[in-house]
């Protein structure tokens, strides 16, 4: 039991250095997770403790860089529960078009899969070109993978099959041209894209927004950063602005139950009270 | 045997049938709050809880993100989630890669929970064609926790319980209907 409690010090500290030291906040993260994400980057990075891993990352930030690779989730995919997207074309689209011009929040995109995944879907309801995404994330490494917009063609075929069945209306090749085993997304759908660095930790809110999407980004959190976050929504969106979650996330049990209204509830589409 | 806060159960191939029958037979009073991952598939809905909740005539639910650990319950893993135990003795998910070719994977709730309870843990990894778990649960007696494994000779299939035995000595090598006796003779402590 010695040793356990050494490594939950150790975590504690590696977390409070990195706060410290680079600002980036992990200190109100679901503890659960963390601790399997340090101890995979221990291995990985051949330290031989946590404590190791501190003193490296303290007086090196390329491997902060590389830590930070390990601490981040990038798993995800596009079309990522297709009934989801198809509720969202369904339900959501049409409210939103009342919108003269929309503006639209992807919190945590990481490598870019749900900004592509939504940029398709309102181009195909012929909204993209008056829509403005911002596709925040803290991970710079993951942002410019989302600019890029390339994925491996083996994933695209997955997402292909995800693609028709959330009630995509096109091949879902013209989105994309292979070269090298990779697909490149067709840049046209990013052109109304910004791609910023963004914690839902520590800033604050930027714009005014009729849509936050935020998918499997909150369950890393504990329930006083979920509020945090939740509040950093709910103070951006406008008046009857849609908030969408991962397929386990709720407002339910937050401080923000009551602000938001479930609109598709299995889909974890919400609006604004 | 005193201080079971928590039972963590693991399960692969043969694991919906084995999980039936270890917890058919609990007294109606069972207190002590039972956390079960078995293998599903990835992408498709699971009927567990619902399933199970109708056979065993006790609360289960799908285990939620957040959900503060309630006595009394019966919590499944969903697909396509780990299911973790964090240290306020809540339920948290998360989406890191598969381990074992499974998300969820037992190991990653067995670690966690053993993080959590400690000494106070009672873990049982059942039927399975998979080696997930194994290290979980000898996670769980390095930590002070019980641990019992079904007899593979009982098993369905004995993969996932011989490498368990591979990996560490448990408290209790039983059949499916020990398993059960054993468990419905566990006092809940107070917490």
């Amino acid at each position: 039991m010695i040793s356990e409690r050494n490594i939950d010090i150790e975590i504690r500290l590696l977390i409070e250095a990195i706060y410290l030291k680079y600002s980036y906040d992990f200190r109100d993260y679901s503890g659960a997770s963390m601790k399997r994400r340090v101890q995979h980057a221990v291995r990985q990075l051949e330290c031989r403790t946590v404590s190791a891993l501190q003193e490296r990352v303290l007086h090196d930030p390329g491997m902060f860089m590389q830590l930070l690779q390990y601490l981040t989730i990038p798993v995800s995919e596009m079309f990522r529960d297709p009934d989801h997207f198809l509720a969202l074309r369904r339900e959501v689209v049409p409210l939103l078009r009342t919108w003269p011009s929309i503006k639209i929040w992807i919190a945590g995109c990481s490598t870019g899969e749900e900004v592509y995944s939504m940029a398709i879907l309102l181009r195909e309801e012929g909204l993209l070109d008056r829509t403005i995404i911002y596709a925040t994330d803290i991970n710079p490494n993951s942002l410019d993978k989302a600019k890029q917009g390339i994925y491996s063609l083996q994933s695209i075929h997955d997402y292909a099959e995800n693609y028709r069945k959330a009630g995509g209306r096109r091949d879902f090749t013209e989105y994309y041209t292979s070269a090298y085993g990779n697909a490149i997304m067709d840049s046209t759908l990013r052109e109304n894209v910004t791609f910023a660095d963004h914690s839902l930790a520590t800033d604050s809110v930027f714009s005014e927004t009729q849509l936050v999407s935020c998918r499997n980004v909150l369950i890393y959190f504990n329930k006083e950063l979920q509020d945090r976050a939740f509040g950093l929504f709910h103070e951006s969106l406008c008046h009857r602005g849609f908030l969408v979650l991962g397929s386990k996330e709720s407002v339910d049990f937050s401080a923000y139950g009551e602000r938001f209204e479930p609109l598709v509830r299995p889909e974890r589409i919400y609006r604004k009270s | 045997m005193i201080g079971v806060r928590a039972i963590v159960i693991g399960g692969s191939a043969g694991g919906v049938a084995a999980l039936f029958k270890v917890l058919g037979g609990l007294p109606a009073d069972f207190a002590i709050p039972i956390l079960c991952v078995l293998h599903l598939p990835e992408h498709r809905d699971s009927h567990l809880a619902e399933v199970l909740e109708r056979k065993l005539l006790r609360p289960v639910r799908e285990a939620r993100d957040k959900e503060r650990i309630a006595p009394g319950m019966i919590y499944v893993a969903g697909p396509g989630y780990h299911l973790s135990v964090e240290g306020d003795y809540s339920l948290s998910l998360s989406q890191e890669e598969p381990l074992h070719f499974s998300r969820p994977a037992i190991d990653y709730l067995f670690q966690s929970a053993a993080d959590a309870y400690g000494p106070d843990l009672l873990g049982v990894l059942l039927t399975g064609a998979n080696e997930d778990g194994a290290k979980g649960l000898a996670y769980i007696q390095q930590c002070g926790g019980r641990t019992v494994v079904q007899d593979p000779r009982d098993a369905q299939v004995a993969l996932m319980p011989e490498a368990a035995l591979a990996l560490h000595q448990p408290d209790h090598l039983l059949s499916l209907s020990g398993i059960g006796q054993l468990l419905a003779t566990l006092e809940t402590s107070a917490c």
